[in-house]
């Protein structure tokens, strides 16, 4: 088996799902790309260990590691997006700006740069 | 580990069905982030974890591939289907999946594969792994997990417990933070 096969699945992979966080508004489809991310890390962790051909498997052993902490991420994940479905009304992630930066307008008295402090 | 590697074309049998199944995964990952259907999204989801599966088969990580299926298929889809019904989403299409930040998304994710793709390319061409079945077993994995891995594995099962305890705290109504 040629490396670059698993190699260049798994970057494909790993670039749509960043495609998929950065262009899915839905809270549970970005968690959805956040995982094909990860399953595009353990392709490459196990095509690495078979090539290696590790004593110690520290290849596939990360790997389960990574999937167990995939589980646990998507379990804290969902409880968040339900936590935040419960006091808002929506998982859209374009909505939900409570934390963003507060855009005033210029103050014309002030240099620009100096208004938003 | 390079030394008389057969050249690249053609592929050979075991190469030939990794790279169907790499096809399948790439292809039902892309559905993923395309669908129009919530539902559907998590149902492509997996069968690309099935093909994924299938591809560690091929690379003989036999155990990977069936805690993938148990994980991976059996729990965390189904924990995404069980957010998709608590969340009312719409059984139906919906509009409106997608941001308004499309085009720049797609521009970022088809630079970051071109960057991956041509460095992973120019790195790997020459190397060779040959496949030893039983390589990835689970009696090497368990002694090298048992033997070596074990301050991580129990780290991770504290990490699991946390995770566990924080969702349920999380999701509880009747739990309220100290005022």
């Amino acid at each position: 088996m040629h490396v670059v096969y698993p190699v260049v699945v798994s970057a494909l992979l790993f670039s749509i799902g960043v495609y998929g966080v950065l262009a899915r508004r839905n809270a549970i489809l970005v968690l959805m790309s956040v995982e094909l991310m990860l399953n595009a890390v353990n392709l490459n962790l196990v095509a690495f260990d078979v090539w290696l051909r590790d004593r110690l498997h520290g290849g596939q052993v990360l790997t389960l590691f990574v999937i167990v902490i995939a589980a646990a991420e998507v379990g804290l994940g969902l409880a968040i997006v339900l936590a935040v479905f419960r006091t808002r009304r929506t998982v859209d992630v374009d909505r939900l700006r409570a934390l963003a930066e507060v855009v005033r307008a210029p103050d014309p008295g002030r240099p620009d740069g100096e208004g938003a402090s | 580990m390079t030394s008389q590697a057969p050249g690249l074309w053609p592929p050979s049998g075991p190469e030939v069905v990794f790279l169907l199944l790499g096809a399948v995964a790439v292809g039902t990952a892309l559905l993923v982030v395309t669908t129009r259907q919530l539902v559907h999204a998590a149902l492509w989801l997996v069968v690309c974890f099935g093909a994924l599966a299938g591809g560690y088969l091929v690379l003989t990580a036999e155990f990977v591939a069936w805690v993938q299926v148990l994980i991976y298929v059996g729990a965390v889809v189904v924990l995404l289907l069980f957010g998709i019904m608590l969340t009312r989403a719409p059984i139906g299409p919906s509009a409106g999946l997608d941001s308004g930040n499309r085009w720049a998304a797609a521009l970022v994710a088809v630079a970051t594969a071109a960057v991956l793709v041509t460095v992973v390319v120019t790195g790997f061409r020459t190397a060779y792994a040959p496949l030893h079945p039983g390589q990835g077993a689970a009696e090497p994995l368990g002694a090298s997990v048992f033997r070596i891995w074990v301050l991580p594995f129990e780290a991770l099962s504290v990490l699991l417990l946390a995770a566990l305890i924080g969702a349920i705290v999380l999701s509880r109504t009747d739990i309220r933070g100290r005022e």
